[in-house]
């Protein structure tokens, strides 16, 4: 009898538990500290099966003219709107700069006019929002490869991190944002890929500043928060582990994924 | 034989209720039962983890539905014109109105879809707190979630069919016969009346179970995996083909979220049958493995 008595005892507990952690739901288990880590184990996993496939060099689709959506949706920042920033825009951003420093033998320091220069590249391409929505654009722009060549990466050179223009944070309450600007990280893999530009034009346009004026970073198998806007100083480094919050990009500090292609 | 017509006093009622949900409607309790071995142990395993793995990947699906909760269809977003979306609107109070719009029509869903209350406070969102993991809005973490048990999703569905066509489960339980579409329409009428199989019928699934396992197992199955999978850039580029033969990246996210709510429908129905056919002698054969079988018209008694 005390057997059974106990053993009903257990059972009532385990029920009265599994109950308690189905209210509790998993908010509770949410805020675990052994979660976020058991979670992103599995991003390696699926970052190396999808590179496995993938490869260095698949090319994402690219479109016609006809499929160039009329309305090529902006998100994130739409205007950095600090004084150095409009500064630029009312000068057309002739005095802009994009310098790549780091891990490379020549660093360099681009003009917008220099960039233009460059060879270039016109890809239509579809834009994925970490939200779920697409839209069609053509963008035009010199690709990276191109100029990281021009800057001879060092061998231990592992990602280009790209610093931008535009703050995400309100240091003193005014309304404005004016710290803790955007970056965002590639590894040399999708950096040097054939269709990763440093665009500044998009549908034959000037970029416009919602979209990232003068410049902005395409990487089209990649989603959009890998794309950063405002782009204006690469640096290449070795590992991402020092730089502001460890986690190579501006959202991925703030809990998302490195991996962009998925 | 005749319980209708015992005198309905408390012990006769109570025994009556405790039948139904050990063996369910129309079951005779004075027909004897034979115990039959019905789940391996790998279809149970299987069937387990699956109400785990796709209970957290529905949840943590509409947590990332409710960063855009809208549909389209082709490869680009026509925001003008979603096939479904869930808004907020302002009432004159300035309270919020949640309306949800499929296709044509619109439906005032306020509490439940576009605007509801998320610990007392009202707020813009697809589905409900209650819905989603997490509760709140948070992207990051309703796709870490995701994306970790996409991939027990996936091994599990994995072993589970190659052990089922091993081990002969398949081709015995699951797999469709010609008959079982010819025979649709009586087995549907069977059903309605709460006919279950009895004796040596009720050891292999019937025309409906085999055609509706074989569709959410081995059609929609793979085919919310690949949806999901086109969603993916970098496997875009890997497959052309994947967007291709979805109709586009939105027409495949479209596809996938139809996906889920088939497997919910199926849920739903799959609940209903198992309490009318015996909730007890169902929970059991997937728990321990052993179903208990009415003879036939009492062949044996």
């Amino acid at each position: 009898m005390a057997d059974g008595a106990t053993r009903r005892g257990f059972l009532m507990r385990s029920f009265a538990g599994v109950a308690t952690l189905a209210l509790a739901g998993c908010d509770s288990i949410s805020q675990q500290p052994w979660l976020d880590p058991l979670l992103r184990s599995a991003e390696a996993l699926t970052m190396r099966v999808q590179r496995l496939f993938a490869g260095n060099h698949a090319l994402a689709q690219e479109f016609t003219k006809a499929d160039i959506a009329p309305m090529f949706r902006a998100n994130g920042t739409l205007d950095p709107g600090t004084q150095e920033y409009r500064a630029h825009a009312q000068k057309n951003f002739a005095d802009w700069r994009i310098t790549v420093s780091g891990l490379v033998e020549h660093p360099l320091s681009l003009s917008m006019d220099q960039l233009r220069k460059l060879p270039a590249r016109t890809q239509i391409t579809r834009h994925d929002c970490v939200e779920g929505w697409s839209c069609i654009g053509e963008w035009t722009g010199a690709p990276l490869a191109h100029i990281l060549a021009l800057a001879q990466p060092k061998d231990e050179a592992r990602y280009a991190v790209f610093y931008c223009a535009d703050p995400m944070s309100d240091s003193n309450g005014d309304g404005i944002n004016d710290s803790d600007f955007y970056y965002e990280s590639l590894d040399m893999v999708e950096a040097t890929h054939p269709q990763t530009l440093l665009a500044y034009k998009l549908n034959g346009q000037d970029l416009d500043i919602a979209h990232g004026a003068p410049v902005r970073v395409r990487a089209e198998r990649q989603l959009g928060y890998k794309q950063p806007k405002y782009v204006k100083d690469i640096v290449l480094v070795d590992s991402l582990d020092k730089i502001s919050g460890g986690r190579g990009g501006y959202w991925e500090d703030q809990g998302y994924n490195w991996w962009g292609g998925i | 034989m005749t319980i209708a017509s015992e005198p309905a006093d408390g012990y006769a009622v109570r025994s009556r209720i405790l039948n139904f949900l050990k063996y369910g409607a129309n079951s005779n309790p004075a027909d004897p039962r034979v115990p039959f071995y019905r789940h391996p142990i790998f279809v149970r395993v299987a069937h387990w983890t699956n109400v785990i793995v796709l209970t957290v990947m529905l949840m943590s699906g509409l947590q990332i539905f409710n960063a855009h909760s809208a549909l389209y269809w082709g490869y680009q977003s026509d925001f003008n014109h979603p096939l479904l979306s869930m808004v907020a609107m302002q009432n004159d109070d300035g309270s919020l109105k949640g309306v949800t719009q499929i296709g044509p029509w619109q439906f005032d869903t306020t509490g439940w879809l576009g605007a509801s209350q998320v610990n007392g406070q009202w707020a813009v969102r697809g589905f409900p707190a209650w819905a989603t993991i997490p509760g709140p809005q948070w992207l990051a973490l309703g796709r870490l979630w995701h994306f970790f048990f996409a991939w027990l999703f996936v091994a599990n569905g994995a072993i589970f069919a190659s052990l089922a066509v091993y081990r002969g489960h398949f081709r015995r339980d699951l797999k469709p016969k010609v008959s079982d579409i010819t025979g649709l329409p009586a087995e549907i009428a069977h059903h309605a009346k709460l006919q279950f199989p009895k004796g040596e019928a009720a050891k292999t699934y019937n025309g409906i179970q085999r055609l509706t396992y074989f569709t959410v197992i081995f059609i929609i199955g793979p085919l919310i995996v690949l949806t999901g999978l086109t969603m993916s850039p970098t496997l875009d580029s890997a497959f052309p083909f994947l967007p291709w033969l979805f109709g586009g990246r939105q027409s495949a996210r479209t596809i996938h979220f139809l996906c889920a709510f088939s497997f919910v429908l199926f849920f739903i129905v799959h609940i209903v049958m198992v309490v009318l056919s015996g909730t007890w002698n169902n929970v059991r054969a997937m728990i321990t493995g052993t179903y208990e079988i009415e003879q036939a018209g009492g062949r044996h008694g």
